[in-house]
């Protein structure tokens, strides 16, 4: 029985699934975490952003097996260590960030910014407490992009033996064995779903003042 | 008190927003800068809370000059009402309003309980301290804009055309409320608008600004009605400037006894005019007959006796449908009648007594 594949590699399939959530999902992590500041530098500054936004998406055109392959040369890794692919994905990641964030830095009101800075807040409070909490919603939907990006990317790795789900790609074309291969997609479609719908959800829970319709 | 000593900017472009400005604004009173765009009275405004610097000279509040010590500590002293009130959309009524507070380390409570307070001193119904800057409408916003700015109970009070974003009628009433706040509260108040009327209307003192960030006049209302400075001045107080000279005079008018009729009771002849069981007034009727509810035109505006200016009286008497102004008491009851030659008589009196 072809079927009998799936039940009988139920532990395998969980360990390749919790692989590409940490490959695909960590990268998005670090590079939001990098993306606010170089953002917000481009935000505040239209030199800055002349070069920064379009550095960022040349970066997001490199193909992400020549990145996979280049980089251990440049960072001194093996190749097939799994940092190669956190690594890459984070550099992608960063690249779809920055214009969001500077994006959505720009478009908080100049008004509610000077207002904060006629009340009295010092700049890095603003920051966190008006600019930021208003850049949510773009903010949020850059993420939904670079957290689906990254796990369909995060596939390309098994070209290399690491790529969590993507294994079930390499593995089942190998062995010329379909309903591996469909598993391994209709995994990856499920995990960008579930993900991008905890995004949708995160976005909703911090931003209650979005759906305050005009006039209640 | 604030002091502007020979206060320069210029702005990188080379562009001159304020050009040599001497001026004193007075405790405990309303400035109002007023000019057309591009004349400087923002960016005077925003280098007394330091939000642009001067190139040259001093600005100085309770003397010290502003562009000593921390700015961020300079601004929580000061209250800042912006154009179209600038509230922070991500928070609540409550917590627009407790900003300063919270920026000054107020505990949450203190902060929350000191704008639950001053919603109520600006006229916002509790209900709305958990609602979000967008279930607002314009006018509701901009009293959250006030009580923001005065939730720290700074002594001054900076104002960059709050009003003109809400329309006519809403802002008058926004206007009202302010001077009646402003009876109560006594701050140093420096409220920048293009609209003359509403400059004559609030100000103690009125400073107009020509093109290129020149002080033209530096007056009371009444004063720079009566004697503008020169031709820019008069062009920019406008066509109009007689009539609202009136409002800045009041006077003891004679009062012509004003008989009222009810609703179906017999008028005479003529105008009639109709009042409630109260004695207020409801509006007039025209000819002989019994007076009905549907026959009855609504009157023009009232002049309250004592509280009234002459250009109140004069409308009064203008918009009446019968030709006489309709006076009443501080009650709103029918206290007598008065004719636009009656206000005109005052205003000559008012003009002789002035040049004796």
């Amino acid at each position: 029985m072809v079927w009998d594949w799936i039940p009988r590699n139920l532990g395998m399939l969980g360990e390749l699934l919790g692989e590409h959530v940490v490959l695909a999902l960590v990268p998005v992590l670090i590079g939001l975490v990098l993306a606010v500041p170089i953002g917000w530098a481009a935000a505040g500054n239209r030199a800055l952003r002349t070069v920064l936004v379009p550095a960022a998406s040349v970066l997001y055109t490199i193909p992400s097996l020549a990145l996979f392959i280049v980089l251990p040369a440049i960072i001194g890794t093996r190749i097939l260590d799994p940092l190669n692919v956190v690594v890459a994905l984070t550099i992608y990641t960063v690249a779809l960030l920055v214009r969001s964030v500077a994006d959505a830095l720009g478009a908080v009101p100049s008004l509610v910014v000077a207002a904060a800075t006629a009340m009295g807040y010092r700049p890095g409070r603003r920051f966190v407490s008006v600019e930021l909490p208003l850049a949510v919603p773009v903010l949020i939907a850059g993420l939904r992009v670079a957290a689906v990006s990254n796990i369909s990317l995060v596939s390309v790795g098994a070209l290399i033996g690491v790529g969590g789900l993507g294994q079930l790609f390499t593995e089942g074309y190998q062995r010329n064995f379909p309903l591996e291969i469909v598993t391994g997609i209709v995994l990856i479609l499920l995990l960008a779903l579930v993900v991008d719908g905890m995004l949708v959800l995160i976005g909703r829970v911090s931003t209650p003042w979005t759906r305050a319709g005009a006039n209640a | 008190m604030i002091e502007f000593r020979g206060v320069t900017k210029r702005f990188p472009d080379g562009t001159v927003a304020v050009d040599g400005l001497d001026l004193t604004v007075e405790a405990g009173k309303v400035t109002v800068f007023v000019g057309p765009s591009g004349c400087g009275k923002t960016t005077s405004l925003r280098m007394i809370n330091r939000m642009v610097a001067p190139t040259e000279g001093t600005v100085t509040v309770d003397g010290r000059d502003v562009m000593a010590g921390d700015p961020a500590e300079l601004r929580r002293g000061i209250g800042y009402v912006i154009q179209q009130a600038g509230l922070f959309p991500h928070k609540t009524i409550r917590d627009n309003i407790a900003t300063v507070p919270l920026l000054l380390g107020w505990n949450k409570r203190r902060a929350r309980a000191r704008a639950d307070e001053l919603m109520e001193v600006v006229g916002l119904a509790p209900e709305m301290a958990a609602r979000y800057p967008a279930q607002l409408s314009g006018g509701q916003q901009q009293r959250v804009g006030v009580a923001r700015a005065l939730a720290a109970d700074p002594p001054v009070l900076l104002m960059d055309e709050p009003f003109s974003a809400v329309d006519p009628v809403v802002r008058e009433s926004l206007q009202e409320e302010l001077l009646r706040l402003q009876g109560e509260l006594g701050k140093t108040i420096v409220f920048v608008t293009h609209d003359i009327d509403e400059a004559v209307k609030l100000g103690d003192k009125v400073a107009v600004f020509r093109t290129g960030g020149v002080l033209a006049q530096y007056d009371e209302p009444g004063v720079l009605l009566d004697r503008p400075a020169d031709g820019f001045v008069d062009g920019f107080v406008g066509r109009d400037r007689g009539y609202r000279k009136l409002g800045f005079l009041s006077d003891e008018l004679p009062l012509t006894e004003l008989p009222t009729v009810r609703v179906g009771d017999s008028a005479p002849e003529g105008w009639s005019l109709v009042a409630d069981a109260d004695g207020r007034p409801v509006g007039w009727v025209s000819g002989e007959g019994t007076v009905e509810q549907s026959a009855v035109l609504p009157g023009g505006s009232l002049y309250e006796v004592g509280s009234g200016s002459l250009r109140s009286a004069l409308d009064a008497a203008l918009s009446s449908p019968s030709g006489r102004g309709v006076a009443v008491d501080g009650d709103g009851r029918v206290a007598g009648a008065l004719s636009a030659d009656d206000v005109l008589r005052a205003l000559a009196a008012s003009r002789a007594d002035e040049a004796a």
